[in-house]
């Protein structure tokens, strides 16, 4: 399984997080949906679907404790029979990333991806460039943007 | 906030009563999370409840591959301390973090009268 990076300072921390939480496939990536680093997806049509399924269900529950005027969750998980979904966003110099890891649970399991994403976070923090402003990414240039991080992530 | 059922205080209560014992917890051993705990202060019980329940699916593993049935009891012994886990039928393990020097004898006691009492 290969894990690749858009933004290099990203590469080291998903690494090491992979390899302790045991986790199958992770993308790190903005609160929009663009990718910046990813770990296990061997298409790059999966990378956009879950991407952007994971942008949309991070804006769903920020709406959501919003309109219950309580602050952003911290963490979502979802269980399934084979394998566990957890989403969490991480404040960074990049601005808000969110991390989407897929698990196994016959390997790993919520208490240890819990575990391993909180120095996720601060792995993630402590790496990321202090005062880059996020690169807007214009409707214009979006196609070709999305195939240079495609072409990024899988090697191409 | 909410509180832990009484059977499962009770249970914690057994096992952090012996002398020695630090803290006590229950943990879920499918997801390696805390579902009641009495800590002292300075363990990072989330984090021995993830590594306990990924060590008890190891163990259990490598005892079903031995062909020597389910693991009923394990002890940990290092330099400043030692982690006792019992694993309960209802997929609850009991977890002692406890002093180096404790009696093992009773806190294994204590801690399957734990799993009893939890189920």
């Amino acid at each position: 399984m290969t894990t690749r990076a858009v933004e290099n300072w990203t590469l080291e921390p998903l690494v090491k997080f992979v390899k302790e939480a045991s986790a199958r496939l992770v993308l790190v990536m903005t609160s929009a949906g663009q990718v910046l680093a990813q770990h296990g997806f061997s298409r790059a049509v999966d990378v956009m679907s879950a991407a952007a399924l994971g942008a949309a269900i991070v804006a769903s529950t920020d709406e959501i404790a919003r309109q219950m005027g309580q602050p952003p969750f911290a963490a979502l998980n979802h269980q399934g029979e084979r394998h566990g979904i957890f989403l969490a966003a991480v404040a960074t110099g990049r601005g808000r990333l969110v991390a989407l890891v897929v698990y196994d649970l016959e390997v790993s399991s919520l208490g240890l991806v819990q575990l391993f994403f909180e120095q996720l976070a601060a792995d993630l923090q402590a790496a990321s460039p202090k005062d880059s402003v996020p690169k807007q990414v214009l409707a214009a240039d979006f196609e070709r943007e999305l195939s240079a991080s495609l072409n990024t992530l899988f090697g191409r | 906030m909410t509180t832990a059922p009484a059977n499962y205080t009770r249970a914690l209560d057994l096992v952090t009563r012996v002398r020695g014992v630090r803290g006590a917890m229950l943990v879920s051993a499918d997801d390696g999370i805390i579902v009641a705990e009495q800590l002292m202060e300075g363990i990072k019980g989330p984090a021995v409840a993830a590594l306990a329940a990924s060590l008890a699916t190891r163990l259990r593993r490598a005892m079903e591959a031995a062909g020597v049935g389910a693991s009923l009891f394990w002890h940990l012994q290092a330099e400043q301390g030692a982690l006792l886990v019992v694993p309960t039928a209802g997929g609850t393990l009991v977890v002692a973090v406890a002093e180096p020097d404790v009696n093992v004898g009773l806190v294994r006691l204590e801690l399957l009268r734990a799993g009893e009492v939890v189920g």
